[in-house]
């Protein structure tokens, strides 16, 4: 025998179960409509495909999951969709959800179904998928998606599976009736949840000691399984997820976590069972059991009933005397809820109907002071103090509810059933739980903004800032501006055509240079502002001698002139200069290309070696194992020294190579040459300049004109060699052309006009 | 039709509050039986005008903060207080000294704090500690036990009344208790003492009378525990520690002696104490642990109060100060919840 734990806490309340056990599970004729709510799981809502007036059969998908934890919705018989709407579901609030309503055309006709023989044969994802495309969500009551809860993360181990067969509230028997008739198809469908999680070291069913006749079905139909019936007292909640794997396993589930993150993983056995017949015979989820009870009934007992079915059918056929009805609840005593109308459906979650007549359960008196006796805390099975948290409720103070762990309580109503005071306790917790949770939801809409108003309020003064220092800036180029048009107004005279050659050549000189883009923007910068100043002075001393200006004006233009080029040559020179300091920085880079090929084949030959030993060791034990695999990763071994020896013969070289041609070596070769080539472009840049300087406008002209024809030439002849090859920028070389042309016929008018007025 | 909807749980225990206080109220019976059989009618008067101004001050309290009267009165909180508070008492008091006695219980202890529930302090207690203080005489005036009282037989029905509503006094009907007299005790030897004096002498182990007493309420209290009225944890502790130290400061019998185990757990108010005092709910610390904690210290510092203070008695003097103690206790002795603890 297997060891049992006890819970904390936990009540006896009448059982009430013989009422509905007498008789087996039977079966109702079928309602007219059915009502499927497209949520009756926890998770996202199903969404419709089905149209209005489309005809379905029987197990037809009605209504599809979205996203991982959401349940698809099927049809529980054939019949006709008449509507998609709101309609009342069962649940506390008494709200209306999205619904399919069905209407039965009374052949009960299948779809066909697609089942499995050997489930053996196949890989557990795939059933997963058959379980999940079955739409079965948790029967015991809580309605979570099963195939989600038995596909753990791939680092929670399942070692234990338990099939909670408890049904610790009082009056409902479902499960009892399902464990005393079905046990064989239980324990085979233990044993497929068994083979989903890879086989977990114990597969146990726990069933309260109240129902013998199911213990006895169950170990009949165990014998010859690794199944194991455990049974315990009967004490309520001991069916809760948390105190069943107390009681089993000894172990807490931590709060807040699941039960796999210590391994463990529970299923009703009614979803159990709903599992195996959607892998052995393709069924999804149309019905379940469920128990009609109460004393309001003429009938009671448990009926296999398909979804969606109404409760007021339900009843009708138990001989349901409303009047003497005290209330209608769904589910047990201790959690079920009452509902205020019986035109809801049964939903996969609804494991009971309970009608009880008012002498069966009274209206409860009205609840009186705390006398903090401490019934509820002896009575709670998570070890609250149910007292304090009802104190803490009424003055809302939800840091205390928080630090007394208010939402580890699991709304059993152990508490409230024992407080002689009759105080709702539930209900305030209830209560508390859904405004600390608003509480908390509002805070992090709060937080959110706040946090976007600060960001924006950041941002604001960054653009401000920004905005700022932008003006700033204007307002010194504005100035220097000012200064430098006070200076353009004494100057003139203008020749440009040298300055920009030079420039250009340096320019293009200390590109060839590896240098900080910066520092050579900024020197060419200087360049070109004192080789335009250069220009316009020029310009203004050209135009006062052709006005012909007094003398002393002429003189003093001079002297500009002569400033601003000895500015330019400053400028000029730092360029050079600084194309000369250039190299330096380049040689760090060369260095380091220079190093890097033996140091990469080093590299790679270090990590070859490493793969190689792996993959020698995983071939030594393949050899042990005589694994199959084995031809192949000597293929891998050799295939590896192969590369080895490659790359040893590669670093054989480059190492030979280094040794002629040191680093250090390379880089001053490369100094030399990019000084070399800075000092020629900016010789032969000085000497075009000064070729161009004696000549005269129309020289220069026709010098224009020449080159460009020229350019326009090989333009040409690139285009028709780009028509030859049919080449894609043909386009491209054709608008060049044009472009060329288009300029030379500019130059060569300028040149007319030029001639004509020379003339 | 539209059905009742309310939340779960739709089963609840039968019984209210009124029932636990009248589950409580029966179990003083063997009590006030014993008592009466001692005393004579002096317990019952007792009773009677301590429910009459109880009563009647819960009454005129709830009228004064517009509460629902008979739906207070029926949690028979008052009743408990007045019965308490009544066999605390010395019987035959006059019915001022009751009166004020159920003022300071009712309304300053209990009303004043908002009701039954929110009373930091055992209402009954405080209005016992307040006469105590304010007016000693009448407060050490204990009649005698009818079994040693050899000159005078109990009071009459007529005697008794004119006692009560103090009109005439009668005299010699008081004697020292047997922790009067130990306490007073400085010459003798615990053996001469228990067969010079009858309150010792015609007494089997801890004085006449008084261990008959203790028993009944002893009677009373088990009854409660099979009932699940309170837990065993803070009556049981309370008379463990007191026990202890008695038995760790008793020096056989010299005439300094602080008195035996037995003498002290069947003395003056223990029983009492332990069962309908100690184990008040709403003044007392909430979980199982805490309980045993107040309950242990209530025992020391009733020891303590009794051997080295000023009162013969301590059992008021030692839950008022624990009462104290209470929520200090609570907040250590948090349980730790399901899921919150290491797995075992």
């Amino acid at each position: 025998m297997r060891p049992v734990f006890s819970i904390h806490g936990g009540v006896h309340p009448p059982e009430n179960k013989a009422q509905s056990t007498a008789e087996p599970i039977a079966v109702i004729p079928l309602a007219k409509h059915f009502i499927l709510p497209l949520n009756q799981h926890i998770g996202a809502a199903a969404q419709a495909i089905v149209t209005l007036g489309q005809k379905v059969l029987k197990g037809e998908v009605l209504a599809e999951a979205q996203g991982l934890v959401s349940a698809p919705v099927h049809a529980p018989t054939s019949g006709e969709i008449i509507a998609i709407e709101e309609r009342p579901v069962p649940h506390p609030s008494g709200l209306s959800a999205l619904s399919i309503v069905l209407q039965a055309d009374g052949k009960d006709q299948w779809t066909e179904l697609s089942p499995i023989e050997d489930y053996h044969a196949h890989a557990p994802q795939h059933l997963l998928e058959i379980v999940r495309n079955a739409g079965i969500a948790g029967m015991g009551g809580a309605g979570f998606p099963t195939a989600v809860k038995l596909n753990p993360r791939s680092d929670q181990h399942v070692s234990t599976l338990i099939l909670n067969g408890t049904e610790c509230e009082p009056y409902i028997t479902a499960d009892d009736v399902l464990m005393r008739e079905r046990a064989e198809e239980i324990v085979a469908g233990a044993e497929l949840l068994a083979y989903l999680l890879k086989q977990p070291k114990d597969i146990l069913i726990g069933v309260e000691d109240n129902k013998p006749q199911a213990i006895e079905a169950l170990q009949k139909a165990a014998q010859n399984s690794s199944v194991e019936i455990v049974s315990f007292p009967t004490k309520y909640p001991s069916g809760g997820e948390k105190q069943l794997i107390e009681i089993l396993t000894g172990k807490q589930v931590p709060s807040g976590a699941i039960p796999a993150t210590i391994g463990i993983v529970v299923q009703n056995v009614g979803t159990v069972l709903a599992a195996w017949r959607a892998v052995r015979y393709g069924e999804p989820l149309l019905s379940r059991i469920t128990t009609i009870v109460g004393d309001s009934l003429a009938k009671q007992r448990n009926i296999d009933v398909p979804l969606g079915t109404p409760i007021e059918h339900i009843l009708k056929e138990h001989g349901w005397q409303q009047e003497r009805c005290a209330r209608i609840v769904i589910g047990g005593p201790m959690m079920g809820f009452a509902i205020d109308h019986a035109d809801v459906p049964v939903i996969k979650t609804t494991n009971c109907v309970l009608v009880p007549s008012t002498e069966e359960m009274p209206a409860q008196p009205p609840a009186q002071a705390c006398i903090r006796c401490g019934m509820c805390a002896e009575a709670c099975p998570a070890s609250l103090l149910p007292q304090q948290l009802l104190w803490y409720s009424q003055s809302e103070n939800h840091e205390q509810l928080r630090s007394h762990n208010l939402f580890d309580c699991i709304e059993c109503g152990a508490c409230s059933y024992v407080c002689p005071s009759n105080i709702p306790l539930v209900q305030y917790y209830r209560a508390s739980k859904g405004e600390i949770r608003k509480q908390d939801q509002e805070k992090e809409k709060s937080d959110r903004s706040r946090l976007r108003f600060e960001s924006r309020k950041t941002r604001i003064e960054k653009a401000e800032a920004e905005k700022e220092a932008k003006r700033l800036a204007r307002k010194k180029a504005a100035e220097e501006a000012k200064k430098i048009q006070a200076e353009k107004a004494k100057l003139k005279q203008s020749d440009s055509g040298e300055s920009n050659i030079v420039s250009a050549a340096i320019a293009a000189a200390s590109e060839k240079a590896v240098d900080p883009e910066k520092e050579k923007a900024k020197l060419e910068r200087a360049f070109s502002s004192a080789e335009s100043r250069v220009s316009r002075a020029k310009e203004q001393l050209q135009k006062a001698q052709d006005e012909g200006a007094d003398d002393s004006r002429i003189e003093s233009l001079k002297a500009r002139l002569k400033q601003a080029e000895q500015k330019l040559n400053e400028a000029q020179n730092k360029l050079a200069e600084f194309a000369n300091r250039a190299p330096a920085t380049s040689e760090r880079v060369l260095q380091k290309l220079a190093a890097s090929p033996q140091e990469k084949v080093e590299k790679a030959i270090a990590s070859v070696e490493k793969r190689l030993a792996s993959a020698e060791e995983k071939l030594a034990e393949a050899r042990e194992n005589n694994s199959p695999t084995l031809a192949a990763l000597e293929q891998g071994v050799a295939k590896l020294k192969e590369k080895l020896e490659q790359n040893r013969s590669e670093l054989a070289q480059v190492k030979a190579e280094s040794g002629t041609s040191t680093p250090s070596q390379t880089a001053t070769q490369t100094e030399d040459l990019t000084l070399n080539a800075a000092q020629q472009a900016i010789e032969k840049a000085k000497a075009k300049a000064a070729a161009q300087a004696n000549l005269s406008a129309e020289e220069k002209q026709a010098q224009q004109l020449e080159s460009l024809l020229s350019r326009l030439e090989k333009a040409k002849q690139r285009l028709q060699k780009a028509e030859a090859e049919n080449n894609e920028n043909v386009d491209a070389f054709r608008m060049g052309v044009d472009k060329l042309q288009a300029k030379l016929d500019q130059a060569q008018a300028a040149q007319k006009e030029n001639s004509e007025v020379g003339s | 039709m539209a059905f009742i909807s309310r939340s779960s749980p739709h089963a609840y225990t039968a019984g209210t509050t009124g029932t636990v206080m009248l589950t409580v109220l029966l179990a003083t019976l063997p009590g006030i039986v014993v008592l009466t059989f001692y005393f004579g009618l002096g317990t019952i008067f007792n009773l009677l005008t301590a429910l009459l101004f109880c009563l009647g001050f819960e009454a005129l309290a709830l009228q004064a903060r517009k509460k629902p009267i008979t739906f207070y009165l029926k949690d028979c909180s008052a009743a408990v207080t007045a019965v308490l508070l009544a066999l605390a008492l010395p019987p035959y008091s006059p019915w001022w000294l009751m009166a004020t006695g159920c003022f300071f219980a009712i309304v300053v202890a209990k009303q004043l704090y908002g009701g039954l529930g929110f009373n930091p302090f055992n209402p009954a207690m405080v209005g016992y500690i307040v006469l105590l203080i304010s007016f000693p005489l009448e407060m050490s005036q204990w009649a005698a036990p009818a079994s040693i009282n050899d000159n005078q037989s109990l009071p009459s029905l007529l005697e008794s009344l004119r006692q009560v509503f103090a009109v005439q006094a009668f005299d010699g009907y008081t004697a020292a208790t047997p922790l009067d007299i130990l306490k007073q005790n400085t010459s003798l030897e615990l053996s001469e003492l228990y067969a010079s004096t009858p309150a010792f002498s015609q007494g089997r182990w801890a004085g006449a009378a008084w261990e008959w007493v203790n028993l009944s309420f002893l009677l009373g209290g088990v009854f409660l525990l099979y009932k699940k009225v309170f837990t065993w944890h803070a009556p049981v502790a309370m008379l463990t520690t007191l026990a202890l130290c008695a038995t760790i400061f008793y020096d056989g019998g010299s005439s300094s002696s602080t008195g035996s185990p037995l003498f002290h757990l069947f003395s003056g108010a223990t029983m009492l104490g332990a069962f309908f005092i100690v184990t008040d709910p709403v003044s007392s610390a909430v979980s199982n642990r805490g309980r045993l904690i107040y309950g242990a210290l209530i025992g020391i510092l009733v020891f303590v109060i009794r051997v080295w203070g000023n009162y013969p008695d301590a059992i008021a003097f030692a839950v008022l100060l624990m009462n104290f103690a209470a929520p200090f206790i609570d907040y250590y002795t948090k349980p730790t919840t399901y899921g919150h603890g290491a797995n075992k």
